[in-house]
């Protein structure tokens, strides 16, 4: 089983290495779009502390998005993905090893760059811990909840925008805690009880979506 | 294999899974539910608007609640009525099932539309605004971008039997993540600001409040139910042109 889900992995992660561009772009759009966000409101630097966690977690959300649309394509069109649905290997456990590479690949990045970013804020350096530990957690929610809505819309005609419609919203509890455990550090009430909700997140997720992802693949490769 | 059966009072109930023997059962119910919404909306209304008496902190404006509140009760009760025919359609692979989620989405739209609408309608006199991020409100406006969601999936996709099922899966995911959703807007909510208006500690109601409120409730669902069985023969008649029966209703002349 471990052979199987690392072999998957390595050749997500190779693929992904071979086409770096596609990955520097889902980088570049969410720094652009955090830096858009000053210009946009001021550069009063109250107001941005205040907003900085929303923007980032915002900008996050949405470069996970854009990247969701490659995360079965390329696989349907070439037929990989019929080859996935007829092994014998579970298909849950081909879909957790596209859904953590496909983090590895788009949101550890971000969970890098966030706290650089955040210095554009002015965010206390204290609350930078903070900021990174709810992106490492929520990250991969997004990636597990959004890979039902690539399943689902799997070569359709305007995927791209049908994908936004139908994930946005699954997307807001993790908005939610995420950039309130930031509210919450900030206000001295310490982000623990924020980092317990997102982890229950994370293992609701993590148990349930693999069975959503398999049977939308299903569904759309018929 | 035989064919299942649930048999009620002399009829196989699992008989009207078919569209062929529902399309004839809806068409006969429809008249009726229909006129019942209409009848109970009619006094509804008039127990509403002319009975009910003024509320004394909110004056004249609180009687929106007649068409508020039934319908924000339809926008939730009709998500969880199709996410049960569309979790049905999955397991029993019943087309008809399936027809009946679709048929659902665009009335408890409408509903959640309206609850919006008339919400912001209310809290323009009373709070002063039209719009607050209360747990609820918010809440509320999510639902509608699930509905929206659902029906939007389902007309991108051309092949009914994959529309159907993805859908199916879609309507699901949705409703594991309603509560999910309301918890994680009402804490925000309290987190931020507290709640500055509440709506659950209403003063206790007059009869004629209350009796009004519950015929346009019962308006609410008797009106879901006839449009929906509607749309689903129209969903129906769509989907088997080609079939026999249809083309003899064609011959008849009578739809």
């Amino acid at each position: 089983m471990s052979a199987i889900l690392r072999a998957l992995l390595y050749r997500d992660l190779l693929l992904a290495w071979r086409r770096r561009s596609d990955v520097a772009t889902t980088v570049l759009f969410f720094v652009i779009v955090v830096s858009l966000f000053p210009l946009g409101v001021g550069p009063e630097p109250g107001l941005l502390r205040t907003i900085a966690p929303g923007v980032i977690w915002v900008a996050a959300l949405l470069a996970s998005m854009l990247a969701l649309t490659r995360m079965f394509e390329s696989d349907h069109a070439d037929g990989t993905l019929d080859q996935m649905l007829l092994a014998a290997a579970p298909l849950g456990m081909l879909v957790i090893a596209r859904a953590f590479a496909h983090w590895l690949v788009t949101g550890l990045p971000l969970v890098v760059l966030a706290p650089v970013l955040a210095l554009q804020f002015d965010l206390p350096a204290g609350l930078l811990p903070t900021l990174a530990g709810s992106l490492l957690l929520g990250t991969p929610v997004l990636s597990l909840v959004g890979a039902i809505g690539a399943a689902l819309t799997l070569g359709l005609r305007g995927g791209g925008i049908l994908l936004a419609l139908l994930v946005l919203p699954l997307y807001v509890p993790a908005l939610i805690i995420g950039a309130g455990a930031l509210d919450a550090a900030a206000s001295g009430q310490g982000a623990q009880a924020h980092f317990l909700l997102l982890t229950a997140l994370l293992v609701l997720a993590g148990a349930f979506a693999p069975w959503a992802i398999s049977a939308a693949l299903r569904i759309s490769a018929e | 294999m035989s064919q299942p059966t649930l048999v009620v009072g002399n009829v196989n109930w699992f008989r009207y899974a078919s569209p062929q023997a529902f399309y004839p059962l809806a068409g006969t119910l429809v008249p009726w539910f229909a006129w019942a919404a209409a009848v109970c909306c009619i006094a509804g209304l008039y127990a509403g608007f002319f009975v009910a008496p003024t509320d004394h902190q909110q004056g004249d404006s609180y009687r929106i609640i007649f068409i508020h509140v039934p319908a924000a009760w339809m926008s939730m009760f009709i998500y969880l009525v199709m996410a049960f025919w569309a979790g049905l359609g999955l397991v029993f692979n019943t087309r008809l099932s399936h027809i009946m989620a679709s048929a659902l989405a665009p009335t408890g739209a409408l509903f959640t539309f309206i609850a919006l609408w008339t919400g912001s309608l209310w809290g323009k006199p009373t709070w002063g605004t039209w719009w607050v991020w209360d747990a609820r409100l918010t809440s509320e406006l999510i639902l509608l971008f699930l509905y929206f969601g659902f029906m939007a999936l389902q007309s991108a996709i051309d092949e009914a039997r994959r529309a159907d099922r993805a859908g199916a899966v879609l309507a699901l995911v949705g409703v594991v993540n309603i509560p999910i959703i309301y918890f994680s807007v009402k804490w925000w909510n309290t987190l931020h600001q507290g709640a500055s208006v509440s709506l659950s500690s209403a003063p206790t109601m007059a009869a004629t409040m209350l009796a009004g409120m519950l015929l346009m409730a019962l308006a609410a669902w008797f009106y879901s139910i006839a449009a929906g069985l509607h749309r689903a023969r129209s969903i129906i008649l769509e989907r088997e042109r080609n079939a026999d029966w249809t083309v003899q209703l064609a011959r008849k002349g009578r739809p």
